[in-house]
């Protein structure tokens, strides 16, 4: 029973975290190659929108999700204009994105689909549902394990383990390959970069895409994943917890897959234990689900030690003056 | 700017000068957090406006709140520009209310949901712990596992009235039932997070529920989507949800919200308006719970009979279902 119970917590922190970690590693290559993202939340939202309002239409989440990523890609796009073409300010830019999506969802779904900015209902073929992985029913009856694939690995929808894959692999871009050395090398020195004679721009311009791509999935996860059809402002401040698991890990991807998987825990937590009491005391539900919060707060200005962001980050890249 | 004010005020003057002339209802609705598309208790506001306009053929001015800093602002421009009555739908409304309509004490307001002593103002409120009373024991009796669950919206006294007879009805049904219960949060924001009531409904679920009762607006379509996905029973609330899901929607707790917008205007229309408390229980109508052709194969003869019993029982006073908001506590948890 209490093996159960850890694992349906374990399992619900897994899908809270999914979004995040999409998110995470989405601004860890922008951010990586010196441009930072806080639009991370405006780009999730825009997915989430498209993907909803496609896999409506069309009746098949897949598309939904293309459409998801195309729709992130294209912010993607304007950010990459402002702040590596214009050398613009990259926060504002992010700030700009992020109120651009606010608006624009509302308004174009309102357009569309006359449901005050929702998209409809999404039907099953709509949506990403959840997976039953081979040997389930064959490994339930063992004892631990039976449960453990049953509740934490099998039976999540495919972004899921898609995110969860997306971690090596980033890992593996990053630190393995000659793409990922100039990536992280213009993020901290862009001058020695260029005087190799390697494309900034074009590396910035591949890395805010893959953070287009990255935020995509996740916004689509959102609205064809986790819910069926998009609702106003759903994303509800995911980009910016994601931004702070993406400091709290210090920028790396293993890290931030424990960062998020954390975060996740803690909302699952909040969601699981509304008003427990301890001994005579009752803790409010308030408590509990400002929880998550608090001890962001905590760890991000406690334990994290000292952050240090790419030292190229948020500045454009003059060649000459 | 200065041409748009021009084009606003026009606006006001034509539709004063027509309110003058016909001396015809001239309402406006305001629609609480979550959206006037919920699917809920604002799409219910919703349709009784769309009734009144179709039967009189009067139109009606809208808005949907987007922040609790806009309820007092919202109020008070419509009774700026004249719209005669006023009707807004949300508890949260109530002190809004109390400081605009003492400021404008010719325009007739209509607040749902709770109640403002004031001249101009007529409060409807709900027995919603009688129509919960009556879904919680239709819950317990379709479940297996004796085991059902709340989710509510935002965590504040109405939410918990819900919480309350649904509960009592539980119990009431089954005394050993385990009934667990969660709130979405405590801000707006509740009212449109089907994303967190999805995953509240999951974790219900996963210690065993098997039907699931929402009060919680626009996050409930994700309570409702849980339930579904994981082939148990949902019960909405507020509209009649039972088309959501056919076969995992146990009923719906009908809340006519969109009775109270109808009459209302029709009221002023007919010059039939009155004002104080009017309180709309299973007597009046008020709340009760649906079936249909969504629904109809989930709910036997003896579930029929017996919430038929007990609904003539609330009625001449025999089963008394404790209201939450008379004492702020609930006997059954």
């Amino acid at each position: 029973m209490e093996l159960e119970i850890l694992l349906q917590i374990a399992g619900s922190s897994l899908r809270l975290a999914t979004p995040l970690l999409l998110a995470c590693l989405a601004g860890l290559y922008s951010e990586r190659a010196g441009i930072f993202d806080i639009g991370l939340e405006g780009k999730m939202l825009a997915a989430a929108f498209m993907a909803g309002a496609v896999a409506a239409v069309t009746g098949s989440a897949w598309v939904g999700l293309l459409a998801g990523i195309a729709a992130s890609m294209v912010l993607s796009l304007i950010h990459g204009l402002a702040s590596i073409t214009l050398k613009g300010n990259q926060l504002i830019s992010g700030v700009a994105i992020n109120f651009l999506a606010s608006g624009l969802t509302a308004l174009v779904g309102q357009n569309w689909f006359h449901q005050g900015g929702q998209t409809p209902q999404l039907t099953a073929g709509g949506r990403f549902l959840a997976l039953e992985l081979p040997l389930t029913e064959t490994l339930a009856p063992i004892p631990v394990i039976g449960p453990i694939y049953q509740h934490l690995i099998s039976g999540h929808n495919i972004l899921v383990y898609l995110a969860l894959a997306a971690v090596p692999a980033t890992w593996w871009v990053l630190f393995r390959t000659r793409f990922g050395l100039r990536l992280r090398a213009v993020g901290e020195n862009p001058g020695a970069v260029d005087t190799a004679g390697i494309s900034v721009v074009r590396l910035r311009y591949a890395a805010v895409l893959i953070c287009g791509l990255l935020c995509g999935i996740a916004g689509a996860y959102l609205s064809t994943g986790m819910a069926a059809g998009f609702v106003r402002e759903m994303t509800a401040g995911k980009g910016f917890i994601a931004l702070a698991a993406l400091i709290f890990a210090k920028w790396r991807p293993w890290p931030a897959l424990g960062a998020c998987l954390l975060f996740g825990f803690l909302e699952a937590i909040g969601i699981r234990y509304q008003g427990i009491t301890i001994g005579s005391i009752v803790i409010p539900v308030q408590f509990m689900q400002a929880l998550p919060y608090i001890l962001t707060v905590v760890i991000l200005a406690g334990f994290v030690g000292k952050a240090v962001p790419p030292k190229a980050g948020g500045r454009p890249y003059v060649k000459e003056r | 700017m200065t041409f748009a004010r021009t084009l606003v005020s026009a606006a006001a003057l034509l539709l004063s000068a027509g309110a003058v002339w016909a001396e015809d209802a001239n309402p406006a609705v305001i629609f609480d957090l979550g959206g006037k598309f919920d699917r809920s208790f604002n799409q219910a506001s919703f349709e009784g406006a769309e009734r009144f306009k179709e039967e009189t053929g009067i139109g009606y001015r809208e808005f949907e709140l987007q922040s609790d800093a806009q309820r007092e602002q919202a109020l008070r421009r419509f009774a700026q520009q004249g719209y005669d009555p006023v009707v807004v739908a949300g508890f949260s409304n109530a002190s809004a209310m109390e400081t605009v309509a003492a400021e404008f004490p010719d325009t007739r307001f209509v607040l749902i949901d709770a109640v403002v002593d004031l001249p101009n103002v007529r409060s409807v409120v709900f027995s919603e712990h009688e129509g919960s009373y009556l879904v919680g024991m239709l819950a317990a009796m379709a479940s297996k596992t004796g085991k059902v669950g709340f989710v509510g919206g935002m965590d504040i006294p109405l939410i918990r009235k819900f919480a309350c007879g649904y509960v009592q009805g539980v119990k009431a049904v089954n005394p050993d039932a385990e009934v667990f219960q969660n709130m979405t949060g405590s801000t707006g924001a509740a009212w449109n997070d089907p994303v967190r009531g999805g995953e509240l409904a999951k974790s219900q679920i996963d210690r065993g529920a098997d039907v699931i009762y929402h009060a919680a607006g626009g996050t409930g379509i994700g309570v409702l989507q849980a339930a579904a996905d994981a082939g148990v029973l949902g019960i909405g609330v507020d509209s009649n949800q039972d088309y959501l899901h056919p076969g995992n929607m146990l009923t719906s707790m009908l809340k006519r919200v969109d009775n109270a917008v109808y009459d209302a205007m029709m009221d002023v229309q007919n010059g039939d308006w009155s004002t104080g408390v009017e309180v709309m229980g299973l007597a009046q109508d008020g709340v009760g719970y649906s079936v249909d052709e969504f629904n109809e194969a989930l709910i036997t003869e003896e579930m029929l009979t017996t919430t038929d019993q007990a609904r003539t029982e609330i009625i001449s006073g025999e089963i008394e279902v404790h209201d939450y908001m008379s004492d702020d506590s609930c006997p059954a948890s």
